[in-house]
């Protein structure tokens, strides 16, 4: 495939590796956090820790929009299936994540619930048009880069008075996670995460751009990179990383720059700022509640709110109680550290969310860089 | 041909332009024989089919005989390269031929929705008996049942299949030893990738046909030139991915793969991407993995290449010792994966 064949060549990662190595030093550690789960994904998959010198440590990050997304919500979800009118969208992902009562979307549907896995917000919107008797929920996850299209298709909702169209909205924002990764007066005290730099999103960056971090890499003084989701730009990026951090540097560097600019996309901003606004406060699973972390739909838009709709209250719920996703969503414990791990909770029977979507740390060792533990 | 045939009391001939099946052709009345007699019977067309019994009584040459059977739900029921007719022989005959069995016979079960359109059973019908044909095995007995309309999904098919195995040949998943190579005959994920493509809610234009086809000529040249051949399967639900994960299981042992030395068409590598999907995962219907010791493995190439179905084949990994029964890939970018079993369903109805 001509432009993604060209990002992930062998000769060149070894090229990249050797520099990484060469230029690593010998006397300290360079812990960088993929923030997304896209990365970590393609870590997994390309063998990239094969090509990392053992003083780079890659440590894995909450971004991963199933993964963060508390029970409390997922139950919010369940309750809206109860209901004989409703007709749930959702991305494939979430329907196996438990829920309270090991309850979940994908046994809800054998009961007979009416839940359809969509591939696109568009989706939804159009089966809401083509059953005027149904009422079709959108159940809305994601970092910016699924918002937009979300936000878009309020506004389409809104323009043909769709009476029978509503969002679940559970869109949530990097920067705030990001920061109170490092900020948070809790996450300091549950337990120290030391991170040295960051590789920063890549489709998220193209939405919000390189201008939301600045600040938090000033404040902080973590360098962060930018970095795309093919294994040669993560490669390059850790290169980007190391470099920064042998010469103290704390910068906003871009390794994406075939797509993402310092402004990033404008007119998807405005779509989101239109329709939606922060909520107060949002609770992350692994992260606690994060202050202005999530998007609620705004005032005008309410009647497409689901929330309101019909309504739902949020309860926050229990986590299994051995379950390690938390932490390893802070970046603090590895999926092995969990006593779980590989003995009950496995992709076809996840315990915990980090072990459901393929860019959830658990199941991308698992399914992926298992076999290194064993060897 | 035509041998002389009772007259039966048809108020008319079916409608094959736009009649619709119904309740009473699945009823074993009138209806029923009509459709047998004016569709399935002259399709199919065989001395046993000619007997009109419930049963056909077959006279099999000596050896062991395979048997398997396979129930075929594909949605949609058309895709580039098939339809569920055409696909229903070759996964049967397939699943004989991984046995180094000759198919002899199928037999086809048909449960059809009422309302589907008869010009569709009769496109579906011709598509099986051209494919039998083509592969030299006849449909020796049949059944047709109808349900409701909203409780199928137009027409599944199920065949049993039976072949005949040559003596001396002993093919088998659990034959695999450390220092075995592993053969693929051709490029993977075009069958899944044809079939997903016309999804609804999913439509994307693509020139990939599904690669289904009847393997048992290629099988049966590989195991004249490669005696040593220790274990035959097609990866078709699940892929390659867990066709070689069920071989490490039942052999004991662990696989590498190198990722370089599998063939993926453009074409498939780039919807896969698209969809976010493996082409390790993704069913293949016309494609064969060999496991068999090195000395073996050119004379197996050897035998394969030359054949239509298999002129992309190619060395793809090696058996190794592991006590985890791991499969695992080096990948083209230097670095190493483990190639797990499918979890969840990549792609429901592929087949």
């Amino acid at each position: 495939m001509k432009y993604i064949d060209e990002f992930r060549d062998g000769a060149a990662a070894r090229g990249l590796a050797r520099q990484i190595a060469q230029e690593t030093r010998p006397d300290r550690e360079y812990r960088l956090m993929e923030f997304c789960g896209g990365h970590t994904h393609a870590i997994y998959r390309y063998g990239v820790p094969d090509l990392l010198p053992p003083g780079v440590r890659m440590i894995h990050g909450p971004g991963c929009p199933v993964c963060v997304l508390p029970i409390g919500r997922l139950n919010m979800a369940l309750e809206l299936v109860a209901r004989p009118q409703v007709t749930l969208c959702s991305y494939g992902d979430m329907l196996r994540v438990p829920g309270s009562g090991g309850q979940s979307l994908l046994k809800a549907k054998a009961a007979g619930a009416d839940i359809r896995m969509i591939y696109s917000a568009a989706d939804a919107l159009a089966l809401a048009q083509r059953h005027p008797d149904r009422e079709v929920v959108f159940f809305a996850i994601g970092f910016e880069t699924t918002t937009p299209p979300t936000a878009l298709v309020i506004q389409r909702a809104a323009e043909l008075d769709l009476p029978n169209f509503s969002v679940f909205c559970n869109h949530v924002l990097t920067p705030a996670a990001i920061a109170h990764l490092l900020a948070a007066p809790e996450a300091r005290a549950l337990d120290a995460v030391p991170i040295d730099g960051f590789l920063g999103p890549a489709h998220v960056s193209v939405v919000i751009g390189s201008r939301p971090y600045e600040g938090f890499a000033r404040d902080h003084r973590k360098p962060v990179v930018i970095s795309g989701f093919e294994p040669l730009d993560v490669l390059q990026s850790i290169l980007m990383l190391v470099r920064q951090l042998n010469e103290g540097h704390t910068e906003v560097e871009n390794q994406y720059t075939r797509a993402v600019t310092r402004d990033g996309n404008l007119k998807a901003q405005r779509l989101m700022a239109e329709i939606f606004e922060p909520r107060p406060v949002f609770e992350w699973r692994g992260l606690g509640l994060v202050p202005h972390s999530a998007l609620k739909i705004r005032e005008p838009y309410a009647r497409f709110d689901a929330e309101r709709r019909f309504p739902l209250t949020y309860q926050a719920a229990p986590e299994h109680r051995a379950c390690q996703c938390g932490a390893i969503l802070r970046g603090v414990k590895k999926p092995t550290d969990c006593k779980l791990f590989d003995v009950v909770c496995t992709p076809e029977n996840p315990l915990g969310s980090c072990m459901v979507s393929s860019e959830g740390a658990c199941a991308a060792y698992y399914r992926y860089g298992r076999y290194q533990g064993a060897a | 041909m035509s041998a002389p045939r009772t007259r039966h009391s048809f108020a008319g001939p079916l409608d094959f332009e736009s009649g619709l099946v119904e309740l009473g052709h699945g009823s074993g009345g009138r209806a029923m024989a009509q459709l047998i007699e004016e569709l399935f019977a002259t399709a199919f067309r065989n001395p046993w089919l000619d007997q009109r019994n419930d049963q056909a009584c077959l006279e099999l040459p000596p050896g062991r005989i395979a048997m398997t059977t396979d129930s075929y739900v594909v949605s949609p029921l058309f895709f580039p390269g098939g339809d569920i007719g055409s696909l229903a022989v070759h996964g049967t005959v397939n699943d004989l031929a991984m046995a180094g069995a000759w198919p002899l016979h199928l037999s086809a079960g048909f449960i059809l929705e009422a309302g589907f359109p008869l010009a569709d059973l009769k496109r579906i019908v011709a598509s099986m008996a051209a494919a039998a044909r083509a592969a030299n095995v006849t449909i020796v007995t049949g059944d047709t049942k109808v349900v409701e309309r909203g409780k199928g999904d137009g027409v599944f098919i199920n065949t049993t299949g039976i072949g005949v195995i040559p003596d001396g040949v002993q093919l088998s998943g659990d034959r695999a030893r450390p220092g075995d190579l592993i053969l693929l005959s051709g490029s993977i994920g075009d069958h899944g990738v044809a079939v997903m493509s016309q999804r609804a809610g999913l439509e994307f234009e693509t020139t990939l046909q599904s690669d289904s086809a009847a393997l048992h000529e290629l099988v049966a040249a590989m195991v004249a030139a490669a005696p040593g051949l220790r274990c035959l399967r097609d990866p078709t639900r699940g892929g390659l991915a867990t066709t070689l994960n069920e071989i490490a299981v039942q052999s004991g042992v662990g696989i590498v793969l190198r990722e370089a030395a599998i063939p993926i068409k453009p074409g498939v590598a780039a919807a896969c991407e698209l969809l976010g999907l493996d082409p390790l995962y993704v069913a293949n219907e016309g494609k064969l993995v060999a496991i068999c010791p090195p000395e073996d493995a050119e004379r197996a190439l050897a035998a394969m290449r030359p054949h239509p179905l298999a002129a992309a084949a190619a060395v793809i990994g090696t058996v190794r010792e592991d006590p985890h029964h791991f499969v695992t890939m080096e990948t083209t970018f230097g670095g190493n994966r483990l190639v797990d079993w499918l979890s969840g369903e990549q792609l429901p109805r592929i087949c």
